[in-house]
């Protein structure tokens, strides 16, 4: 009954999804500005499309199994925060919290832009519905939460334990709310086109939702990521692997255009610039979602999939790239400004677009490239970490350097350049220490101390900006926390070390510095598995460090996870995996030390803090 | 004569050339630095020569039976089902690696039979297959 209304409901929403787009072209060809039609349209499909949500999440809390996703994704014996995060742990799910956002943004895009241009407000719902209904498609014909199986199981085949973590439950929603975010910017930049309304006023509502992108994409990489280092144990917080790729390059995208708007909002320059970043922002985050969804990226992350699927959001891709690109040449008539002089807020801000289109194209090659070789060749390869660092780090270093002096610079022309004692004061430090710090550690001291100096230098610069009251509060933030964030995972990667071995019960063996010793083993119960501690200590010089990693059995699905254990201080990690192999009484241990993992964290969060500061700011 | 803003022009987009190469030069030769291989065991057996300081990957699934485990190393067999190929390994084995399930080990070659891995990727799907091994599965 429950999976019919919720069946029903999203095809209603379709239908409102195909009249909308008639009534906003109305509107927008007799120019009128009576929208209430529009916005009673727009709060029925939120309200279908939240019905069909709640009667999903229904099924999935009270485990009826008639319908499919909560049989192949569900279990009674199941924690209730699990059962519930469930309902979008999985593809179908998934997709239908994201047309939830999606219809929710637009609401909120409408009541937020009753000051800006009709006609514009109009085009921009229009181009949104022509993406909902796209969605709206894909989830009944190739991915219905609804499905039904007759006769109803008495059990479901339970959700994979290693998607059962806190971290997890919050991740997807949080990395959607980016993803959708980046739609309305994309409807909103090509309605601008078709109305010649690239201006200042319209940056400053591009700004906004930017922001709002940005802040919950960088939020949702970060939980992710934290989700990698706790949960599964792999003692790392990036690999690399294209899965994670994927939501970096939009990222990259919106930071540019972050920038680049400010220009647009100040000085009504690179409007062009400005289009371009926010649609291919949108078109990456779709990539993004093809690539991930279709089982073509040969990743460590591969989920189960289906090619069906694939190949409609392939073809919804082409068509919105299509549609994005006529307008594009169509109606581009933006007059290029090229009054601005080398040394200049503007100068800076393009730069940093530069670096930013930079590492774009650096991921973008290194995660395509396999795919493309392999149509082509047939060759399997896989692009490692050392091809991004290679690539990444050297120009890093020049990056960190600008950013640290750009934000201080004069809009238009600097007048007086002047070269400030303290700054250069500042630099000697930086370098002074990072010599120190490389000198100490390291074997590779003049690239480690270029390095770590370029991100300190930043950081010392961006501290004694915090006094500065003629740049803002938010930007301070954000570049501080960035420098703090790039300081830690330098640092992190340098410093980090580790031991594994393989010890019975009662055994020690000595690696490296660290003494290990596998001193104890206790077995309990718990809800729906059974826990297996270990209890190891880790010796080095003295310094005895107790560790109770946990190993547990899940049996519905049958598999195992590792739960690390994990000792946090602000500026050292040590943690504790194991893992066992059937018929051996040997248990796999491994040792790590990863320093300045908290400040990750934190400065992560920071950064994401400081975007909503931009925000409060710009709303006021 | 060419007026100031044309120049000026001109040498922006040549610089915007001379970037775009240097980029595209240094990507290319980083890729060709850093690529891993993903080859099944039957492709090494069918390897012409062996480069054994390239890194590669291989992937199958752990034969039934194979794993044995010391104090140092975890030693297991990966097969396709029409070759196999020993692996040595010396770190913390993934959750989801287990006999008759796939596997992908990365490393540096031995010998033909040998490989020397480094690390062992884990794969999200307890029912994850490399498609090699679900083809030969099939055709089984």
């Amino acid at each position: 009954m429950l999976n019919l209304i919720g069946n029903y409901s999203l095809v209603l929403a379709l239908i409102t999804s195909l009249v909308l787009p008639i009534i906003c072209l109305r509107n927008f060809k007799s120019n009128s500005s009576f929208d209430f039609n529009i916005f009673a349209t727009i709060s029925i499909q939120f309200l279908l499309i939240c019905i069909s949500f709640i009667t999903l999440l229904f099924a999935f809390i009270n485990s009826d199994f008639s319908n499919l996703a909560v049989y192949n994704n569900s279990h009674t014996s199941k924690p209730l925060f699990y059962k519930i995060s469930g309902a979008w742990g999985n593809h179908e799910g998934s997709l239908l919290l994201w047309l939830l956002v999606l219809s929710l943004f637009i609401l909120i895009f409408f009541f937020k832009s009753k000051k800006l241009l009709n006609p514009f407000r109009f085009l921009t719902i229009f181009f949104q519905q022509i993406i909902i209904s796209g969605f709206l498609l894909f989830i009944i014909f190739t991915s219905n939460p609804f499905q039904l199986i007759i006769p109803t199981p008495i059990e479901g085949l339970g959700l994979n334990p290693i998607l059962q973590d806190p971290a997890l439950a919050i991740h997807p929603p949080i990395l959607y709310l980016g993803y959708v975010g980046s739609s309305i910017i994309f409807s909103s930049s090509l309605a601008a086109l078709v109305c010649s309304y690239v201006n200042k006023e319209w940056a400053n509502d591009l700004k906004k939702w930017t922001l709002i992108s940005w802040i919950f994409l960088t939020l949702g990489i970060m939980l992710g990521s934290i989700w990698a280092y706790y949960e599964l144990g792999w003692g790392g917080f990036w690999f690399w692997d294209p899965v994670e790729n994927v939501s970096l390059m939009p990222w990259f995208c919106l930071t540019a255009l972050l920038h680049c708007t400010s220009v647009l909002e100040k000085r009504s320059n690179l409007q062009s610039w400005t289009i371009i970043l926010s649609l291919s922002t949108f078109i990456l985050s779709m990539s993004g979602t093809f690539l991930v969804r279709s089982g073509i990226l040969n990743s460590v992350h591969t989920f189960a999939n289906d090619p069906e699927r694939g190949i409609f959001v392939l073809i919804f891709l082409t068509v919105l790239i299509f549609i994005s690109l006529i307008i594009y040449f169509k109606f581009n008539s933006i007059e290029i400004n090229t009054k601005s002089f080398l040394l200049s807020k503007e100068s800076a801000i393009i730069i940093n677009n530069w670096f930013m289109m930079y590492f774009l194209a650096v991921v973008l090659i290194g995660t395509i490239y396999p795919i493309f070789l392999e149509v082509i060749t047939t060759e399997k390869i896989s692009v490692g970490p050392p091809y991004f660092n290679q690539l990444m780090i050297p120009f890093l270093i020049p990056f960190l350097f600008i950013m640290a002096l750009g934000p201080k610079l004069d809009w238009i022309k600097n007048k007086k350049f002047e070269v400030k004692f303290t700054k250069i004061i500042l630099f000697i430090i930086s370098l002074l220490i990072s010599y120190l710090v490389a000198k100490n550690f390291n074997t590779q001291v003049l690239y480690s101390t270029i390095l770590i100096s370029s991100a300190l230098y930043l950081f010392l610069v961006s501290i004694t900006d915090l006094k500065n009251k003629k740049l803002k509060l938010s930007q301070k933030i954000s570049h501080t926390a960035f420098s703090i964030l790039i300081i830690s995972i330098i640092l992190n990667s340098l410093f980090s070390e580790e031991v594994s071995v393989n010890l019975k019960k009662g055994e020690e063996k000595k690696s490296l510095n660290y003494l290990v010793k596998f001193e104890n083993i206790s077995k309990m119960e718990i809800d729906n598995f059974t826990s297996i501690k270990a209890e190891i200590h880790v010796i080095q010089n003295e310094n005895k460090l107790k560790f109770y990693p946990e190993l547990r059995l899940y049996k519905v699905p049958e598999t195992i996870t590792s739960e690390a254990d994990i000792k946090t201080s602000l500026f050292s990690d040590n943690l504790v995996v194991v893992n066992y192999l059937k018929d051996t009484n040997y248990l796999n241990i491994r040792y790590q030390k990863k320093p300045f993992m908290l400040l990750i964290w934190l400065s992560a969060f920071m950064l994401a803090a400081g975007g909503l500061m931009g925000l409060r700011k710009n709303f006021k | 004569m060419y007026g100031k803003k044309v120049k000026l022009r001109f040498l922006f987009i040549s610089l915007i050339f001379v970037v775009l190469i240097l980029t595209t030069f240094l990507v290319l030769k980083s890729l060709e630095d850093n690529v891993v291989y993903f080859i099944s065991p039957s492709e090494i057996k069918e390897l012409g020569e062996i480069d054994y300081n390239k890194k590669i990957r291989v992937g199958g699934m752990v034969k039934k039976n194979s794993v044995s485990m010391s104090s140092n190393q975890v030693i297991f067999i990966i097969t396709d089902l029409k070759s196999e190929i020993n692996v040595e390994f010396s770190g913390v084995i993934p959750n989801l690696f287990s006999e008759e399930k796939g596997v992908v080990a990365e490393g540096f070659l031995k010998d033909r039979n040998f490989l020397n891995a480094s690390k062992i990727l884990a794969k999200h799907d307890e029912n994850y297959m490399p498609p090699e091994v679900k083809e030969a599965l099939k055709d089984k």
